[in-house]
């Protein structure tokens, strides 16, 4: 399948990684030839160097013959336009478009009509949800929902206290006093798919699933206390700001945000106007204290610099705020930083990722395909979730009778509202919702593709 | 300076008025009175001369114009329009005296309704309308209605924006359709249909028809002239009650009854201004309810006269069923403070206006906040639209201006020895385009004994008040006059 990316930028050198290492010919246009050069000394790739959204770039990257084009560039009229002219020039091509502007927010329905785009994608949207579903609950480090939010698969780190510490798996579910699994360790920056005799140990972080109603039980087993998020800090006053604070807001949540640009202030000030927007440097510590980052309840960090996001993180957990998230923007190396308190981590352009990859295995193979993909373990696993259909294999068969190939676990089972962590005895039919945890090489496309 | 294109807009004004002075002219006819037929066709005649030679020594004028001779042009056509609308009082000897028949008509023109005749009923029927027809054209504006019917602006220029500007009353003042024509046409035709219906509820109440259309202008733009000595206070009861709920209606924002006619109710119902207004004229009425316990024979005669004054006194129409003045302190108090409320923006009513009011309790609110954290940025908002800083800005101007004129105009006034009380409710009722004050200028009361000073100053604080200030101020500024 061809596929061209348009924009090499933070989106699409995640997306090209991804991509190219699931076997598509991918190429990549971009008006930078620095940047183009670097993706073609790294990937296996071709490259187009040009505005992409003249028709002259679009034919010579040979549109007419591409099946899917991704515009991810910095601009949402470019990419608009990108995917207008390409599906002009191609009416067969499928077009994903990156639109991240908040005034576009509410029409992006009827912009995908309009426009015949497949897809428009929204990064720092994505983010921002994502932290704010970690804030409702706060005491986990990730949290990905399935099966239409009845179950998650959660992140938790284990520290010298926990209670989970030196315990084999087989012991976890008497702890914890409801049913868990745990799907995968990281460990010292390795994903390990774990069985019963395996023991945790401190510093491990564990990817739990679980059904939604058991979260609130396993933190109040596990020792974990959590108090209710009211009010809540937001240093930078970017993009993925605004769309946090507006759905925090929405939840009754006290928000302030920190912004060193003045101009940006009065246009947050007139777009929140419950917000309190506070106009100074948070890489200051007298501000910090001023704007009573003791009392808060939990810190985001989201400017622009990474390296900043990580040393004010670290200064909250220094001041006791019980909840903090950091954004990391480029560092790809998240496990180098496991060892420092910042809390969770959120990369936006590896959350849109993996919503285009869902898509685009979901064109290769129109039936069994995913609902859903959640990249866990820094990328080194996924779980993806299926819907059982009439061509899914060995319907009603017990698992323990089934062969799996080696690095899949079933992870959960929704028979409609039921949603069950699966033992030996379990079974699946048609309309239920699987989802799996594979940490292996191979890309799993389809249900059947986990049979051995 | 483009003083032609200012003569032509006066002639084009000046010709509107004679046309509007022919109907004052048939009922003097009708009614036989040679003395105020004869003023009224010299006065017609002299008008549509002046408008005749300003029209040939300003062809061919270029039709486009800048803010400041938006402003100046709007002050000097009401200021022009006032002295030949007084010629009628003076020519017909009803008003011999030229400055009080300019104050009478000035009063009428910007909708105050302060008189300083004490007989009204001995004016001739067609001076009466003439009277209660001034408040009508100025409580939507004269300018307003020349931009609806003639072809003032150029081709595609929109300097007319200056005039809606200085004529309408509030702080952000805005069109409701993309052509200013079309906006004003909108205005009008609102105000003729909400007139319509007061005469249609006037009539059901058996009030006569000239009495109706009289009192229905005086509503329409919440002006208050009366064509009876004692005011409303003849007429039976459910009459009282129309003109309470008219004036109230009069003193709504236009803008919230065209949103009704487009069906966006959601807009008129979180308007804050509105839920200002409407929770200021309620806490008003029983207020003062309370406070007058006892003074009439039943609760709903009580209910009935307090709402009547409090929205009078509110919208600034100044209509009156009984004498206020009488009532106990805390009851006049209430009303010397409605005085200064007002009414909404963009209504026909005067006063410092619930628009205002909104924004500068916002922005202290805001200053309040920034003295606790100096570091926080806040925007204000209303209606859930952030508020530029300019407005704001106006407003606090205007708020100083508003207060610097009452305080010089309240000196000056003193001079001719009448009770604090008069005085100062007098200013007030001037500059808020009301009518009636308390005490010497209460309801019972009236302006003829105020010296000829006293008078310009009331007739400058009128102008002043209907036309916000600043049209009038800009006649003191050195740069308004200095060649560009």
């Amino acid at each position: 399948m061809k596929i061209i990316i348009a924009g090499d930028g933070k989106v699409g050198a995640t997306l090209t990684r991804q991509l190219s290492a699931e076997g598509y010919d991918l190429t990549v246009i971009d008006s930078n030839q620095h940047v183009l050069e670097r993706s073609l000394e790294q990937y296996d790739v071709m490259a187009v160097q040009g505005n992409c959204a003249s028709m002259e770039t679009l034919l010579q990257a040979e549109v007419n013959d591409a099946e899917l084009l991704i515009a991810a560039t910095n601009a949402d009229e470019v990419n608009l336009l990108c995917c207008m002219t390409a599906h002009g020039l191609n009416p067969k091509l499928h077009t994903i478009a990156r639109i991240r502007n908040p005034e576009y927010i509410r029409q992006i329905y009827r912009m995908r009509e309009l426009f015949s785009l497949s897809l428009a994608i929204n990064p720092e949207r994505q983010a921002a949800q994502e932290r704010e579903r970690l804030l409702r609950f706060p005491g986990f480090l990730k949290r990905d929902s399935f099966a239409k939010g009845r179950a998650e698969i959660v992140e938790l780190k284990l520290d010298e206290n926990s209670k989970l510490r030196d315990v084999p798996l087989h012991k976890l579910n008497g702890i914890v006093k409801c049913r868990v699994l745990v799907c995968t360790v990281l460990r010292e920056g390795r994903a390990v798919a774990p069985d019963g005799n395996f023991v945790l140990r401190a510093g491990d972080r564990i990817f739990v699933t679980a059904p939604a109603h058991d979260l609130s039980a396993l933190l109040k087993n596990l020792g974990i206390v959590t108090r209710k998020v009211s009010r809540v800090m937001l240093c930078g006053g970017g993009t993925v700001s605004y769309y946090l604070a507006q759905q925090l807001l929405k939840g009754g949540m006290d928000v302030q945000i920190i912004e060193r640009n003045h101009d940006r202030c009065l246009q947050l000030a007139k777009l929140l106007p419950d917000a309190s927007i506070i106009n100074g440097d948070a890489s200051s510590r007298d501000l910090l204290s001023e704007c009573g980052l003791e009392s808060c309840d939990a810190l985001v960090t989201l400017t622009g610099l990474d390296e900043l996001n990580i040393i004010i993180s670290l200064y909250g957990n220094s001041q006791g705020v019980p909840q903090i998230i950091t954004k990391l923007g480029r560092l790809d190396a998240a496990n180098i930083l496991d060892t420092l308190p910042i809390g969770s981590t959120v990369c936006p352009k590896e959350l849109c990722s993996s919503n285009i990859v869902r898509y685009v295995r979901a064109m290769k193979n129109q039936t069994g395909a995913a609902i859903t993909i959640h990249s866990i373990a820094d990328g080194q696993a996924e779980a993806i979730e299926f819907l059982v259909d009439k061509s899914t294999l060995h319907c009603g068969v017990p698992l323990k009778e089934l062969q799996f190939k080696k690095s899949v676990l079933v992870a959960c089972i929704s028979h409609g509202s039921v949603t069950e962590i699966p033992n030996g005895d379990s079974t699946f039919s048609v309309g239920d919702t699987v989802v799996i945890v594979t940490s292996g090489e191979e890309v799993i496309y389809q249900l059947n593709d986990i049979f051995a | 300076m483009n003083y032609k294109m200012i003569g032509w807009i006066h002639a084009l004004i000046l010709s509107v008025a004679a046309v509007f002075m022919l109907p004052a002219l048939l009922i003097c006819l009708f009614d036989g009175d040679s003395a105020a037929t004869r003023a009224f066709l010299y006065t017609v005649m002299l008008t549509a001369a002046v408008a005749a030679a300003l029209l040939l020594l300003c062809r061919g004028a270029s039709k486009s114009f800048s803010a400041r001779e938006g402003l100046l042009c709007v002050s000097s056509c009401w200021l022009v329009v006032s002295i030949l609308g007084c010629l009628p009082f003076v020519f017909s000897g009803a008003i011999p005296s030229f400055i009080d028949a300019l104050f009478e008509t000035v009063s009428g023109f910007t909708t105050t309704g302060a008189s300083i005749l004490s007989d009204v009923e001995a004016l001739p029927r067609g001076l009466l309308y003439w009277r209660s027809f001034s408040h009508w054209l100025g409580g939507m504006g004269i300018l307003v209605f020349l931009l609806a019917i003639a072809p003032i602006s150029g081709r595609n220029d929109g300097s007319t924006m200056h005039l809606l500007r200085a004529e309408s009353p509030g702080p952000n003042v805005g069109k409701l359709v993309p052509r200013m024509k079309q906006t004003a046409k909108i205005l009008y035709l609102l105000y003729i249909l909400l007139t319509l219906l007061n005469i249609v509820f006037l009539l059901l109440g058996g009030m006569p028809l000239f009495d109706s259309v009289c009192t229905a202008f005086g509503t329409a733009g919440t002006g208050g002239f009366g064509i009876k000595n004692d005011s409303i206070a003849g007429y039976s009861p459910y009459l009282q009650n129309v003109c309470t709920v008219f004036m109230l209606l009069f003193g709504v924002n236009f803008n919230c009854y065209y949103l009704l006619l487009l069906r966006r109710f959601r807009n008129v119902l979180k308007d804050e201004e509105l839920r200002l207004y409407i929770f200021t004229a309620v806490a008003g009425v029983a207020l003062v309810a309370l406070n007058l316990r006892g003074v009439y024979a039943t609760s709903g005669e009580t209910v009935r006269h307090a709402a009547f004054q409090v929205s009078s006194i509110m919208t600034t129409t100044g209509f009156s069923t009984v004498n206020f003045d009488l009532w106990p302190s805390f009851s006049k108090a209430i009303l010397l403070c409605l005085m200064v409320t007002g009414a909404c923006a963009g209504s026909t009513g005067g006063g410092f206006k619930c628009g205002r009011i909104v924004l500068l309790f916002k922005a202290l609110r805001r200053n309040i906040n920034e003295l606790i954290r100096p570091r926080r940025v806040q925007v204000v908002h209303q209606n859930g639209l952030p508020i530029d800083e300019k407005v704001l800005k106006n407003t606090y101007a205007y708020l100083s201006a508003y207060v610097g004129i009452v305080i010089i105009s309240f000196l000056i006034v003193s001079l001719d020895g009448f009770s604090m009380t008069s005085n100062f409710s007098a200013v007030l009722a001037c500059f808020n385009n009301i009518g009636p004050g308390l005490d010497a200028v209460g309801p019972a009361c009236n302006y003829a004994g105020y010296g000829v000073i006293s008078k310009l100053v009331l007739i400058i604080d009128m102008l002043a008040g209907r036309l916000e200030i600043f049209p009038i101020l800009i006649w003191l500024s050195k740069g308004m006059w200095k060649r560009q």
